[in-house]
Order: structure tokens, then C-alpha cells, then sequence
């Protein structure tokens, strides 16, 4: 095999072991890629793809909820942190999640600050992992481009430890 | 109906009102094997169902699915807008068309009181969110049960066969409020399918004793069914 592919695969595997080590990713990420296939080669990244969607979108009813600068209907911006917490978690987007664990009980708590703060946090958290992953893909083209083997199958070796 | 022996390929309908779990759930049906249609609201489940039933016969199938086949289970979402996944199990529990399909509840929260409350009124199963194929395994087996009843049932409508001398029907199929019906054994045809038929009946008997036994005490039993309804009501 070429050594410069070889080199690469070698980065990209790291890549990926580090977004687990540093909780950007969980186990659940892992069981979403057990379900793709043959049959349904891009479900991870459509997947993915619905999934920042759905960040953009609560994220915005949030901050638009948080704006009120009347009274700060707290159980309307609960109710996007409790879609955003399960799809998060369905995800595996673990940091994700966390954040909206503590989100819930601040808007339970009705703590306007904390809220504010939160969500700010919640959205630099799921660009993050959304570059991340964006990384993740394109270095997984390069190699694709460099050499035919699917870059799946080179997930598949690194996650789940089929070398 | 007319289902093939050999036909163990289940039809689930799965309904969220969240897009992003609807794609998940397809997947995880697809990759058990399962048949799926997905709809994002109880109100569509019902309609859905109710389309169902008048489709078998000629081969106009719905925009929703592709193929004529029976719905062997339901999974839905707990939390819902408008109608919610409880609301939605009450309503099928209710119907003497559908009360026979076993239905599953989703939820992202771990509530015990919610969770004892959809099991009472009788959901087979509930699975937190996120939910795996580990647990879609797990309803296999009850679909597969709940197939071969169904069969079975259809069956003793149209063959009147039997080993023991009676055969105990379940109260949904027959219109009539009688629990025990004997039947005059016939000769039978299928020989070996019958003998697999009534390995699955003694269970089938055990639970419906069971079933007729909290039924009479009018107590909630281990697995509660607390649905009594002796005679067939409309939708």
C-alpha cells in the first residue's frame, strides 16, 4: 500500500479515536454506524446531516425564546433543550447531550443567565462537532480518492476494532 | 387474509412526530428485517390502519406503504403533540379491529409511573431512547407469537380440527361473549403443521386461562390486560 495513503489512514484513525477519547462522540455514534450497509450506504451522514438541522432550528427557537423582553417562557425553551437532549443522544453527540442535561434543569430552575449562557455554550458544542465531522469526511475523501477502498470499511477496522 | 405458512416477514408501523427518530427507528426495523411504514402522528397511525383493513382484497395499496400486509406491530413515541403515544394505545386497546396488534412505547425519559401505566394499558414493551437493535430483537418472538395466533385462529374458523377435544378461542375473533367452545374433532389435512399449531396453542391456552382468570377476578394479573369487552364494539 502506499506509504502517503498509509500515513493518512494513520491520521484519520487517530482523528476519530481522539473524538471518542475527548466525549465528543459516544457509543451510540458507534451503534448508528453498525446500522449502515450496502443497502443503506449513507445513513450515518443523513443522519448526521437531519440532526445539525435540528440543532439550527431549536437552537433559534431558544434564542428567540430567550429574548423576550417580557416574561421568558421557560417551559417553550424546555421543551426545544428536551428535543435537542434526545437527539443528541440518539446521535451520540455526547458533549451535546451534557450541555442540555444541565440546560433542562436551569430552565426548570427558571435561571434566565444560566439559560443565556447555556445555549451559548450549546452552540459553539454542535459547530464544533459539526467541523469535526466535516474534517472527518473530507480527509475520509481524500483517502477514498487515493485509494479505492471504501472509507467505511476503514471506520469499521478503527471503531469497531476490526483490524 | 390468506397469508403463506412461510411468509415470517413483519410489517411494523412506527410513529414519531420527530423526523430525525423516524429515520432512526426505519433503519433499525429495516436492519431487523422488518417491513416498515413510519408516520409522524397518532392521528395518521389510526387512518392508516383503518385503510388497512379494507385493502387485502384487491391490491390497491395505500400511499404509505407498498405492500398488502397485516400490521404486526406498533411502536410509537411516547411524547406527542395532540394525540400522545398513550393516547394512541388507549385508542387501539379500544378497538376490536386493532386491540390485537401488540404495540411498543418509546420514550427519551425514564418516568416509572409512565412506564407502568402504558404497560397496564397494555403495551408489551417500552424502550427508552435511544433505542437499539438489541432491544427491536427482543419483539420478535412476540410477533411471531402473535402471527401464529392470529393464523391459528383463522384457521380453526375455516378447518375445524383438534387433539384434546376442545379448543378455547379468544374472545376477540368470535362475536359471541362465550369464552370455551368445543369443537367436534375432523379429520385434518396438514398433519405436521397442525402438530406445530398446537404446540403453540397449549401456550396460547395457558395464557388465555390465565387472561379469563384475572378477567373474572377482575384483577390486574402479571401482565395486565384489563380490558373486558364480551362483545365486539365499533371503533
Amino acid at each position: 500500500m502506499d506509504s502517503h495513503v498509509a500515513q493518512l489512514q494513520m491520521q484519520y484513525r487517530n482523528y476519530i479515536l481522539s473524538l471518542y477519547q475527548q466525549g465528543f462522540l459516544d457509543d451510540q455514534f458507534t451503534e448508528l454506524k453498525s446500522l449502515q450497509d450496502d443497502g443503506s450506504p449513507d445513513f450515518v451522514a443523513e443522519v448526521l446531516s437531519l440532526f445539525f438541522d435540528d440543532c439550527v432550528k431549536l437552537v433559534g427557537n431558544m434564542a428567540r425564546a430567550l429574548d423576550q423582553t417580557g416574561t421568558v417562557d421557560f417551559s417553550q425553551v424546555g421543551a426545544n433543550v428536551h428535543q435537542l437532549k434526545g437527539s443528541s443522544s440518539s446521535v451520540g453527540a455526547k458533549r451535546v447531550k451534557g450541555l442540555c442535561i444541565n440546560f433542562k434543569e436551569l430552565c426548570e430552575a427558571k435561571n434566565y443567565e444560566g439559560c443565556v449562557r447555556c445555549l451559548q455554550q450549546v452552540d459553539i458544542e454542535y459547530k464544533t462537532l459539526k467541523a469535526k465531522l466535516q474534517d472527518m469526511f473530507n480527509v475520509s475523501v481524500i483517502i477514498v480518492h487515493m485509494n479505492p477502498v471504501s472509507v467505511w470499511d476503514d471506520f469499521n477496522k478503527i471503531i469497531l476494532g476490526k483490524e | 387474509m390468506g397469508m403463506a405458512a412461510a411468509e415470517w416477514q413483519f410489517h411494523v408501523l412506527a410513529v414519531d412526530d420527530s423526523l430525525f427518530d423516524r429515520k432512526l427507528i426505519e433503519r433499525l426495523l429495516q436492519k431487523s428485517s422488518c417491513q416498515v411504514t413510519t408516520v409522524d402522528s397518532g392521528y395518521k397511525a389510526l387512518e392508516f390502519l383503518s385503510l388497512r383493513q379494507g385493502v387485502e382484497s384487491n391490491n390497491d395499496t395505500t400511499v404509505l406503504s407498498t405492500s398488502p400486509q397485516e400490521v404486526d406491530l406498533i411502536i410509537t413515541d411516547y411524547c406527542m403533540p395532540g394525540m400522545t403515544g398513550y393516547d394512541l394505545l388507549k385508542k387501539l386497546k379500544e378497538s376490536s379491529a386493532f386491540k390485537h396488534i401488540p404495540v411498543v412505547i418509546m420514550s427519551s425519559e425514564n418516568v416509572p409511573a409512565r412506564i407502568s401505566r402504558c404497560l397496564e394499558e397494555g403495551a408489551e414493551e417500552f424502550f427508552l431512547k435511544p433505542v437499539r437493535l438489541a432491544n427491536l430483537n427482543k419483539l420478535k418472538p412476540l410477533m411471531m407469537k402473535t402471527k401464529l395466533k392470529n393464523q391459528k385462529l383463522e384457521e380453526i374458523e375455516k378447518l375445524s380440527k383438534d387433539a384434546n377435544g376442545t379448543i378455547e378461542v379468544e374472545p376477540e375473533i368470535k362475536d359471541s361473549a362465550e369464552m370455551g367452545i368445543k369443537i367436534l374433532p375432523l379429520q385434518s389435512e396438514a398433519e405436521p403443521k397442525q402438530v406445530h399449531l398446537q404446540v403453540v396453542q397449549q401456550e396460547e391456552q395457558t395464557l388465555s386461562n390465565n387472561k379469563r382468570k384475572s378477567m373474572e377476578e377482575g384483577l390486574s394479573a402479571d401482565r395486565p390486560r384489563p380490558r373486558l369487552e364480551g362483545i365486539a364494539t365499533a371503533v
